[in-house]
């Protein structure tokens, strides 16, 4: 009985207090040992890997990994004694929820910048979440202009937006139907009925009239969708000059093969962010229906020495050479380059670093890096065709490397 | 305003994507007939036996068309032993229990595909995949085609059966009198369980003739089994002729639709011709008055 009053779970009550007051001085002298160390810097990546986008997250994901591998072989962050970068990885799941709750747990597990994204939906909920803990957030491809229009002071996107891609798309169609002396004036626009494909459908339709061109037929379909017969039938029946898909990946294969085996050529493929165009693996496994299809899409810089390294490297791993890789890359890059400056994990003095980022080390055919209001403004789309098992880069002409083959027939 | 090939190609898509609806439909109204009861893992057992034939490809280069042969003595065992060992046992003879006991495996099945397979949507690559056969100015997809041919063959051997063997006889004998039949000596809980059987069995020839052409993930099965429950009502619960005609019709009626009204909306079709179909001919077009 007299003991109970001293002894609390087996300890004496000196012993607890000498265990409480260590650790508590332990904890104190904690951030300074950190530092001295340069224990690891938590960065949060966030990609689908799981679910309908699956496959594009994990070519984000591997972009991510390349550029963490690379900074840590290099000696790590410098103004933080070589502080080495750990990747946090959350899968989205390819929902927006998913997202939501995977910036929750990079918030627990104390990371100080997160990168990723992939999906305008996921883009849109998980920048949201995490500008409740001003936790910097580098989008790499959400494309809806409704990321940056926000006014959240933790949101930047390295790549273009969708008002900047569909402008550069359009003004190249023209240019392109004019070099090949106007051979297309009419046009089929395909779309999956979501927010993505219907936006781009919108805005198609009210653009390409202005630069010459007549819009037969809006056709939708949704996501995922088991058949494209009733859409190549439709497209066979209006017979035009150009298709303009925007679709995600199974879904624009399904309708290229389907077009292919029922024999429906028109005078181009003309495709705006779509999922397969500028996809390898498209390419590997359908060369037939994929050959001479174009896009306007985010492309890495073929001139940069480091993209041929970073494609290497991907490859090696066994993954399809992918615009989300890097751009993943690069936005890795990007952050860790503002954590250099900031000199500190603080969210706060990232952001402000990344505001007055001139990062020119990325791998994209972009100049330095200048955000204005969270977007990069010197972020541009490029055409790209597929040109006999080669995605090559055809428009603007100073990162070209390929001339446009148009009409295909 | 579509021009006629355009129509004629619509509506031969729609007559073979209609006979493997009509298939699905085959087992469910197989299992109704004579079981008096709504299968509600009818859709979860297709998508199981989808991802069979996924798992049978992609890990062992079987081929669709030979999986038949493996799978469906496998899925009829699978529902023979369903009935026997979990269905029958579990719903003490009561038919709303039934019910309960085939929607949990329905939630069951579904969700162990989506533990083990996780929600990514997946397909097999044959080489015939997109091939086509030519008939005048139609492009007929040859896969589908033969779906279209095996459907009418199992919708034939099902009725052989049924009419022409002692086990058919016993089934019928079963739907309609089941007390009677034990009276004569059948055994009542092994013809329950060899419907049963033969109904997975007709959902494992439909996956094998689906996946070619096809997607498979852990929820497809409900996009065919509203189609199906359709077919069934439409043709007339228990009728097999009703099934095979019902599905062609619903074939048709959702890839005209999708024609016209835009693919988003193909299913509408479907389900207009379900609502009239309830008012104004409750029993089905081939149901007998109930």
């Amino acid at each position: 009985m007299k003991n109970r009053t001293t002894t609390t779970g087996g300890l004496d009550r000196r012993t607890l207090l000498k265990a409480a007051a260590a650790g508590s001085v332990a904890s104190l002298a904690m951030p300074g040992i950190l530092r001295a160390q340069g224990a690891a810097v938590k960065i949060g990546v966030l990609q689908p890997v799981t679910g309908a986008l699956a496959q594009d997250g994990e070519h984000g994901r591997i972009g991510a990994e390349i550029a963490i591998n690379e900074i840590n072989k290099a000696g790590g962050i410098k103004a933080l004694g070589g502080a080495k970068v750990e990747m946090v990885f959350g899968d989205a799941r390819s929902t927006p929820e998913g997202g939501t709750q995977e910036v929750e747990r990079m918030q627990a597990e104390g990371v100080c910048a997160i990168v990723g994204g992939f999906a305008s939906p996921i883009c849109l909920a998980a920048t949201q979440a995490a500008s409740a803990y001003n936790i910097p957030f580098i989008v790499d491809v959400g494309v809806s202009d409704q990321i940056v229009k926000r006014g959240l002071k933790n949101t930047f996107r390295f790549g273009p937006g969708f008002g900047s891609v569909t402008s550069a798309a359009l003004d190249n169609l023209a240019k392109l139907n004019e070099g090949a002396g106007k051979p297309a004036k009419t046009v089929v626009i395909v779309h999956e009925d979501g927010l993505f494909g219907s936006g781009m459908a919108k805005l198609l339709q009210a653009e390409l009239p202005k630069r010459g061109f007549e819009v037969l037929e809006t056709v939708a379909h949704p996501t995922p969708s088991r058949d494209m017969a009733n859409v190549a039938l439709r497209i066979r029946a209006l017979n035009p000059d150009l298709v303009i898909p925007s679709s995600y990946y199974s879904e624009f294969v399904l309708l290229a093969r389907t077009m292919q085996q029922q024999k429906i050529k028109p005078k181009g493929i003309y495709a705006v962010l779509n999922g397969a165009a500028s996809n390898y693996r498209f390419v590997k496994e359908f060369p037939e229906a994929a050959n001479l299809v174009m896009d306007c899409n985010h492309w890495a810089d073929f001139r940069k020495p480091k993209t041929a390294e970073v494609r290497a490297e991907t490859e090696r791993a066994g993954k399809s050479w992918l615009y989300n890789t890097p751009l993943n890359y690069s936005c890795m890059r990007l952050v860790v380059d503002a954590i250099e400056r900031a000199g500190s994990t603080d969210r706060q003095k990232i952001i402000d670093a990344l505001n007055a980022s001139t990062f020119a080390d990325h791998i994209m055919p972009y100049g330095a890096t200048k955000f204005v209001d969270g977007q990069n403004m010197g972020a541009q789309a490029v055409n790209t065709q597929v040109q006999n098992g080669e995605i090559k880069i055809i428009f603007p002409s100073e990162v070209a490397n390929a001339k446009p083959i148009f009409p295909v027939i | 305003m579509l021009k006629l090939d355009i129509f004629l190609s619509a509506l031969a898509n729609g007559l073979l994507t209609g006979a493997v609806y009509a298939l699905i439909a085959l087992g469910l109204t197989l299992i109704y007939g004579v079981l008096h009861i709504i299968n509600f893992a009818h859709g979860a057992t297709l998508t199981l036996a989808m991802f069979a034939v996924f798992v049978m490809h992609s890990a062992f280069k079987i081929d669709p068309y030979i999986a038949i042969f493996m799978l469906t003595p496998l899925f009829f065992g699978v529902g023979y032993l369903l009935q026997r060992l979990v269905i029958n046992p579990a719903s003490h003879g009561d038919d709303s229990n039934i019910l309960l006991v085939t929607l949990g495996l329905s939630i069951i099945f579904e969700n162990g595909l989506l533990a083990i397979f996780r929600s990514d949507t997946r397909s097999i690559d044959v080489p015939y995949g997109f091939d086509v056969i030519e008939v005048g100015n139609l492009f007929l997809s040859t896969p589908k085609v033969i779906a279209f041919v095996a459907a009418f063959a199992v919708a034939a051997a099902l009725w052989l059966l049924l009419a022409r063997t002692d086990t058919g006889k016993a089934i019928r004998a079963v739907a309609k009198e089941k007390t009677g039949a034990a009276l004569c000596g059948m055994d009542v809980e092994h013809i329950y369980a060899v419907t049963f059987g033969l109904g997975t069995a007709c959902l494992a020839i439909a996956a094998c003739l689906l996946m070619p052409t096809f997607l498979v993930n852990p929820r497809i099965g409900n996009a065919f089994v509203l189609v199906a429950f359709t077919i069934v009502v439409l043709g007339g619960m228990g009728s097999i002729g009703g099934a095979l005609a019902g599905g062609l019709i619903i074939g048709v009626v959702e890839s005209l639709s999708g024609l016209y009204f835009g693919e988003s909306l193909g299913q509408i079709g479907i389900f207009l011709i379900f609502l009239i179909v309830l008012l104004f001919r409750p029993t089905g077009l081939f149901g007998a008055k109930a």
